[in-house]
């Protein structure tokens, strides 16, 4: 088979699979549905696997049309593929996790409504992403983009009688709205100022438009495209302060949060700029403003996970803090490293989702972390695992998260070094985010795991409402998943802790994406003058100071979990401090009582003055009583009289004359 | 000798007149009608007069056949207003507005 | 000399006789004055050597036209006096419109010299006139004169067609909103009727129906 076929067939199989079993999910019922869609997936992965190995191994490379979709004014809008490195590896991730996710859902979902709605959901979501990284140019990302976030919508409302879904899914929408419109403002100034939407063209007219300016200004306009092409990916990617909707998506059930919300789709901001590096190169500025961004993501927003109490919103602003690690390598030119992180993180962060579920369904849809505890006995592949994910997260070696991890400090250093705008603050937010990173993961661990088993003394109302009614877990034990679901759990657990090895030397010194990311120069002259082995990083990274910090953030967690009283002291010393955090910075404040407001009142303003008195009344009834005042007028032209006609004949030969005397002396 | 614009000339008052005659009898259809057979009059007189002093006979030909559609208007108008008469016991002109809204 | 006395003559004649027919009172002098116009409008093209378009402008229009008119005004039975009711009071806006146009096609005719191109005649002086006519329309102009005559046929069908008078019981005429009214039940009789068994009644039956 043909790589094109074969990227035709990765595309292809999730988007026919998705949508035989969401017209047709209740006619072949459920086991056919889950199948059908896993094997879709299925198909999809090893396509990825053979892409990925032909590009690597064999060079391949392909960036042509397929079809041309729209023809506008000698603009064509194509439907394309380009294949290159990041491209295969972006496969390889998104189909790798969507196929653990499909399988973990199959226990998961069990006996829940929607089941195969849920699948066609999911499998629609991974067409959405090989869409988006696969396209070759910004209409097609775009089109990847608001699929991706039409899907996402859709599962966060997905147990859709409750009102907190709703809400949570609406405000996901509506703040990826704005991002969008950034967005597409960023293609839309692309478009008017290359006069092509395809990268490589784009790429190509760079040098002539380096020094463009925005028209009636003196802003720069690359620097201005990037900046709204990063709105964008602020949006989707979550940076502050577009962050608002992710913690809240979780409402969603916890195999979407695993997928969407933190492995795939939150990454697409991340993905983009890497895939348009050649563009941010030119602008320092934008780098900086992704630098500051991406710290604040990542120390501020980390900070609010460790006084979560939900097990999934711990994972979720953990989710935040690393996709600022992300941005800040972005910021910092190393595009290679983010999505080196961006990789161990799919894997990691997938896991502990996936983990997280497993508690969760083990306490019967019981999120709170206060009700359980000493867990670690019942459910040991879930723990084992969960221990990994969160090791790696925490940047502990020989694990994934690790190599990715160190690699993005020694970027922001390295750019620090250099003069970018903003790099003291990526240094010291990373620095810190560190032991933050390691007290939340940890502090999950140990309220989950460990300590005292709170959940024997809650009987609590089951709120799904599929069947189980009252649950006591005073006479029996929390069993561990079936294997649906601890299989996945054990298929990530191993890239969680091998991937940074594998991966090490063809991401840090961009072997691998030679054609396709290019990072700063100074990045590339610092790694020039590096020797990097993983063995070798692993023994230095002793001498340095993230280790301990991660270690420190472990004890710290470990100290606050034994000693009950301390945390309690401590929590009372910062009180005005922790209000803040417990308000979330006061985000959601902004935007529901401010932001919000003022939008609606600015619509009300067009609704009742721009459309109500101008369009309707002014120009719509306006023109109508023109015409109606018009003809009142010109009625007593028609009188009906001959006479009155043969008078104006008459009038008209007159003027006729006026008109042929003049033409005569002229 | 005589001269294009006497005849020209001659052709113009007599198209005034009949304008002022559809004004004067505003009323009275017959007399419109006559007007109106007087002002087709006028336009052959000028056929006639450029025709005889460019010694070219199309313009003759060409009042040969106004001569035809005036007869056929003459006819038809007057079949109109013998209808019109029937009807309304009235050719005033002022009687014909049904087409008034 | 001669021809412009003539000239200025009849032109007097034609002015006054097209006055008289839009300000005579009774219509029947109307339509005599515009008899009178007619004919002295036929001299004054004789004196431009137009013979035949001069008689045929006797002929039809004083010949039949006129008489028409005359016809239909003696017929009507038309209340003079309220058609002229309102004569005096349109008569200075029909002054003033008539000068303008008078005054405007004198000034445009008199403002230039009229220089005429030098043609040469299309006919041999030593035909006459109404042969030349005749030779031109039915050589140079036979379809429109052809179109002409179909013209006249049609104004002689819509002007019967117009003043026919329906109620008589002989005349036959289409009522068009009975035509499209028309269904298939008001058309066709269906009838029920015995075999019949013979085949030389049914032949001589045959005949009968077609009637």
């Amino acid at each position: 088979m043909t790589s094109i076929s074969l990227c035709l067939l990765i595309i292809l199989a999730p988007l026919v699979a998705s949508i035989i079993v969401g017209l047709f999910g209740f006619a072949i019922g459920k086991t056919l549905s889950h199948s059908l869609t896993t094997l879709g997936v299925f198909i999809a992965t090893i396509c990825s696997y053979i892409i990925l190995y032909r590009v690597h191994v064999e060079g391949f490379s392909y960036d042509g049309p397929l079809y041309t979709w729209l023809g506008v004014d000698g603009q064509y809008f194509t439907v394309g593929l380009l294949v290159d490195s990041l491209t295969a590896i972006m496969l390889v991730i998104v189909s790798s996790v969507s196929l653990m996710v499909h399988i973990y859902t199959i226990g998961y979902m069990a006996g829940e409504e929607g089941y195969q709605r849920f699948f066609s959901y999911i499998s629609l979501f991974t067409f959405m992403m090989f869409m988006l990284v696969l396209s070759n140019n910004f209409v097609q990302l775009f089109f990847g983009w608001e699929g991706v976030g039409l899907v996402s919508y859709l599962l966060i409302g997905f147990y859709y009688k409750r009102e907190s879904a709703i809400f949570a899914n609406l405000k996901a929408f509506l703040v990826n709205r704005v991002g969008d419109l950034g967005f597409i403002l960023g293609i839309g100034l692309i478009l008017a100022n290359f006069g092509t939407l395809h990268y490589q063209e784009v790429f190509n007219q760079l040098p002539n438009i380096v020094h463009a300016t925005v028209p009636y200004t003196s802003w720069n306009l690359i620097t201005f495209i990037c900046i709204l092409l990063f709105i964008g990916a602020m949006g989707k990617s979550a940076q502050f302060p577009l962050h608002v909707w992710l913690p809240d998506s979780m409402e969603g059930p916890t195999p979407i949060s695993a997928l969407i919300h933190a492995a795939t789709m939150v990454t697409a901001g991340i993905f983009m700029v890497a895939r348009l590096s050649p563009i941010y190169n030119l602008s320092p500025t934008a780098l900086g403003v992704i630098v500051v961004l991406g710290g604040i993501n990542c120390l501020f927003l980390g900070i609010l996970g460790i006084i979560q109490n939900d097990i999934k919103r711990v994972v979720a602003y953990s989710t935040l803090s690393q996709l600022g690690y992300m941005a800040v390598a972005l910021g910092c030119g190393a595009y290679s490293v983010a999505i080196f992180h961006l990789m161990t993180h799919a894997f990691f962060k997938g896991l502990l989702f996936l983990a997280a579920g497993s508690v969760i369904l083990a306490m019967h849809h019981e999120q709170d972390m206060t009700k359980m505890g000493g867990l670690a006995k019942y459910m040991p592949v879930t723990y084992i695992t969960m221990l990994i994910g969160s090791l790696a997260l925490a940047g502990i070696p020989p694990f994934a998260g690790f190599f990715s991890k160190d690699m993005i400090l020694e970027s922001a250093r390295v750019a620090y070094a250099n003069g970018l705008p903003g790099g003291w603050f990526a240094v010291f937010a990373t620095y810190a985010s560190v032991i933050v990173t390691a007290i939340y993961s940890f502090r999950l661990i140990f309220m989950t795991f460990h300590g005292e088993e709170r959940f024997r003394d809650i009987s609590h109302h089951d709120n799904h409402g599929h069947g189980h009614g009252h649950h006591s877990f005073k006479h029996n034990n929390p069993k561990e998943s079936p294997w649906v679901v601890t299989l996945p759990l054990i298929l990530m657990a191993i890239p969680s802790v091998i991937i940074g090895w594998v991966g090490l030397n063809g991401f840090i010194n961009n072997t691998i994406f030679t054609n396709s990311v290019f990072n700063y120069s100074w990045y590339v002259n610092f790694i020039q003058h590096e020797k990097i082995a993983p063995l070798e990083m692993i023994a230095h990274s002793f001498t340095e100071l993230p280790v301990y910090l991660a270690l420190a953030g472990i004890l710290i967690a470990w100290i606050f979990h034994r000693k009950q009283y301390l945390t309690k002291r401590f929590v009372n010393a910062i009180r005005p401090v922790y209000f803040i955090l417990e308000r979330k910075y006061f985000m959601d404040d902004l935007y529901i009582n401010l932001l919000a407001p003022i939008g609606r009142a600015l619509g009300d303003f067009f609704w009742k003055i721009g459309d109500m008195v101008v369009i309707d009344g002014l120009i719509v009834n306006g023109s109508a009583k023109v015409v109606a005042w018009y003809a009142k007028v010109f009625r007593r032209l028609q009188s009906g009289y001959v006479n009155s006609y043969a008078t104006f004949m008459v009038l008209g030969i007159i003027l006729l004359l006026t008109f042929c005397s003049k033409l005569i002396f002229s | 000798m005589i001269v294009i614009q006497q005849y020209l000339i001659l052709s113009a008052i007599l198209f005034a007149i009949s304008v002022m005659g559809i004004f004067l009898n505003r009323k009275n259809i017959i007399v419109i009608l006559m007007s109106i057979e007087l002002m087709l009059l006028a336009v052959n007189f000028n056929f006639i007069t450029f025709s005889s002093f460019l010694h070219n006979l199309d313009g003759q030909i060409f009042v040969f056949f106004t001569l035809t559609v005036a007869a056929a208007e003459a006819s038809i108008g007057l079949a109109i207003l013998i209808l019109l008469f029937r009807n309304l016991r009235s050719i005033n002109v002022q009687d014909m507005d049904s087409l008034q809204g | 000399m001669l021809t412009n006395v003539l000239f200025y003559l009849f032109a007097a004649i034609l002015i006054f006789s097209a006055i008289r027919v839009i300000t005579a009172k009774n219509p029947v002098h109307a339509v005599l004055f515009l008899v009178l116009a007619f004919v002295t409008s036929s001299c004054l093209w004789l004196i431009l050597n137009v013979e035949f378009l001069a008689l045929s402008l006797i002929l039809i229009y004083v010949g039949a036209v006129m008489v028409l008119f005359l016809f239909v005004v003696m017929m009507l039975d038309i209340d003079v006096e309220t058609l002229r009711k309102s004569f005096w009071q349109h008569l200075p806006l029909a002054i003033v419109l008539g000068l303008v146009v008078l005054v405007e096609m004198v000034f445009v005719l008199i403002a230039k010299p009229i220089t005429l191109p030098h043609t040469v005649a299309s006919f041999p002086s030593d035909i006459s006139n109404s042969n030349q006519i005749g030779l031109l329309m039915y050589l140079n102009y036979s379809y429109p004169v052809e179109l002409a005559s179909v013209i006249l046929l049609l104004a002689l069908v819509v002007a019967v067609a117009l003043t026919l008078r329906q109620t008589n019981k002989n005349s036959k005429y289409q009522n068009i909103a009975k035509q499209v009214a028309v269904d298939s039940s008001t058309r066709v009789t269906l009838v029920k009727m015995a075999t019949e068994t013979n085949p030389e009644v049914t032949i001589s039956n045959k005949e009968g129906e077609t009637k």
